[in-house]
């Protein structure tokens, strides 16, 4: 696959963003710029729109406002690019099928209309699970899974698209050490590739060790950048208002 | 009777089967996407349809019966997408109204037709409940048309069906029409229960879609096995159906086939292996015998922090033994704890955690309220 990343210095532009659920506005005016090869979190309180910005620029939701564009490109032309992790509990995981199935998933946009998985496909889907250490689990129905493995699952569903930009939603939340562990890992592969990673991070303890920029959102987008300019404990109150005590502990200590 | 002489059961029973297998297969996918009651919407909603094109051609022809059928049922989904995008009414609400809306129409024109002075009309209401036995055999063919055409498509789509049924936002993502899949599994939905019209009728047509599906899921962890046993399932209850009723005297052939198929639905949910509620209340009887994990772990931490500098330090199995509780199985704990990677047998036999047990062990205690060791 051609990979505009090489060619284009921003992955990931978002301008003027505005959506609203009900005439209630969840994102307001937010302006965003994701350098290729960056590993981004977003962080902010609850309600700050931190799913719905990655939705909006899948194109999951629509804007009331505003303009996503992908290398330089509008999203529909380079829909392939992006792999999306949804938030694990956004799944039906009583759903029956297994393991080796949902991974294989991730390669039906190659594949396109009509067509079916053949054994390309399961070979990509398997190397995929071994990635993320769930290859012992491929036949494994889903319902079988902890929460932790079907995270795992997930992010070898978003592997084997190939994509250039990753956008995973809470990947973290309720996932046993491990495969915190685990999933750091992958991304910090994938980095290391070049690919761009956005995601939506609710632990403020680990922005600093994970990530190398952030955005800080609440509604309106706060500031974004290099994490070392940007988490600073003036930002984390703009931020989350109150509750500052808690916070400074987790800002970048200009040591 | 007999099944091999006997024309008119053949015709029945054949028209019955397909309507079984159609039905219980795109039933399914309703029943995955919890759109249960949508089939029941469709069917109330054909109602007003099987009137006015009645009204319009002055025809009784199946074929242009179900034209009809079909178009406002096809309508009805419209109105609910349409409510649900434009209003804050939810899903299952929005059906509950277009449901009552239509079938209280159709109602109020059957009624209108009955009282007509003209001997054509006599017949219609046999659509509420179905008149199998009334079956002819261009009919049987016409159902068996429609129905091969929407299985062929299911089976053409059937990857992105799945993903339509699983994860729909991430068939956006990858670039699929989501809406118009979702657009075409519900229109085959109003094929099937066009095709269930005459057989079984509009008030009891929604248990065609929605049993075989819940009944088949009951019973394996598969997408393809669940939709073939759904639809073999739908095929049994509309044969047996059609035989039971034409032995017993005036039983009729439709709630029949209800019937069978609630007892399948009943005896899937109690006795299912994994998934029934019998086994289901056996394990879990089971599952307060099972060892527990994190109370040896917990102890292997602790006494690992007495040897801050060596946390590899080993430990033996009989320590172990008297800080758990008596009936604790403890060897079964440590073999479940190293197959997890979080504890380690030593070449001398004595046990360690891991350094990721300890992190685990330290997670377990954070859980617990926190007061450390």
């Amino acid at each position: 696959m051609s990979s505009p990343a090489e060619s284009y210095p921003t992955a990931l532009e978002v301008e003027d963003l505005t959506v609203a659920y009900a005439d209630q506005p969840v994102l307001w005016d937010v302006d965003l710029h994701v350098p290729t090869g960056a590993k981004m979190a977003i962080v902010g309180p609850n309600g700050a729109g931190k799913s719905t910005l990655i939705k909006a620029a899948m194109g999951l939701v629509s804007p009331v406002a505003g303009e996503v564009r992908v290398f330089g490109r509008a999203r529909e032309a380079v829909r392939g690019d992006i792999a999306y992790v949804p938030q694990r509990s956004s799944l039906e995981w009583d759903f029956p099928t297994d393991v080796l199935d949902v991974v294989t998933m991730g390669t039906y946009g190659q594949i396109g209309w009509f067509r079916r998985a053949g054994a390309q496909q399961r070979d990509q889907a398997l190397a995929a699970l071994a990635t993320v250490g769930m290859e012992a689990y491929s036949s494994r129905p889903i319902a079988q899974l902890s929460g932790g493995q079907q995270q795992r699952v997930l992010l070898a569903r978003a592997l084997v698209q190939g994509a250039e930009i990753y956008m995973l939603d809470e990947p973290f939340q309720g996932v046993d050490a491990p495969t915190e562990r685990a999933i750091v890992d992958v991304l910090d592969t994938l980095a290391d590739e070049g690919k761009t990673i956005i995601v939506v991070h609710h632990d403020l303890q680990t922005v600093a060790e994970y990530f190398d920029h952030v955005l800080l959102l609440n509604v309106r987008a706060i500031d974004s950048g290099p994490v070392d300019q940007v988490f600073t404990e003036e930002n984390l109150r703009l931020t989350f208002g109150g509750r500052v005590g808690v916070l400074a502990q987790s800002a970048v200590n200009e040591a | 009777m007999d099944f091999f002489t006997d024309y008119t059961l053949r015709i029945v029973a054949l028209g019955s089967g397909v309507l079984g297998a159609t039905a219980g297969a795109l039933g399914s996918f309703a029943v995955l996407r919890r759109q249960s009651l949508l089939g029941d919407a469709v069917s109330h909603s054909a109602l007003p349809g099987i009137a006015l094109a009645f009204l319009l051609t002055g025809s009784k022809t199946p074929l242009i019966i179900m034209i009809g059928a079909a178009l406002t049922g096809w309508l009805a989904t419209l109105v609910v997408r349409a409510i649900v995008t434009r209003s804050r009414v939810p899903f299952d609400s929005a059906l509950g109204i277009v449901l009552a809306v239509f079938f209280g129409l159709g109602l109020v024109l059957l009624t209108y037709i009955q009282k007509q002075p003209n001997a054509a009309q006599a017949g219609l209401e046999s659509y509420l409940f179905g008149q199998a036995a009334a079956l002819l055999r261009q009919d049987v063919v016409v159902m068996a048309a429609l129905g091969a055409v929407a299985l062929t498509i299911l089976t053409m789509l059937w990857k992105e069906f799945k993903l339509l049924s699983f994860d729909e936002a991430f068939g956006v993502s990858l670039g699929f029409s989501m809406s118009r899949l979702d657009g075409v599994l519900t229109g085959l939905l109003v094929v099937a229960i066009v095709i269930g019209l005459q057989t079984v009728g509009v008030v009891l047509m929604s248990a065609m879609i929605v049993a075989p599906g819940a009944a088949a899921r009951q019973w394996t962890r598969r997408l393809g096995p669940m939709v073939v046993l759904a639809a073999a399932i739908g095929t049994a209850a509309g044969v047996g159906g059609a035989v039971a009723s034409s032995v017993v005297p005036r039983l009729p052939t439709g709630p029949t086939i209800v019937m069978i198929l609630s007892v399948v639905v009943a005896v899937s949910l109690l006795f299912a292996p994994g998934r029934g509620l019998v086994g289901r209340w056996f394990r879990l009887g089971r599952l307060r015998q099972a060892p527990q994990l994190d109370p040896v772990l917990i102890h292997l931490y602790a006494l690992s922090l007495h040897h801050e500098d060596d946390p590899g330090h080993g430990h033996g199995e009989a320590v172990l033994r008297t800080m758990s509780s008596r009936d604790a199985d403890v060897p079964g704990a440590l073999a479940a704890l190293q197959s997890k990677g979080l504890a380690l047998q030593l070449p001398d036999g004595l046990w360690a955690p891991t350094e990721l047990g300890r992190r685990e062990a330290r997670r377990a205690l954070e859980r617990e309220g926190g007061e450390g060791l």
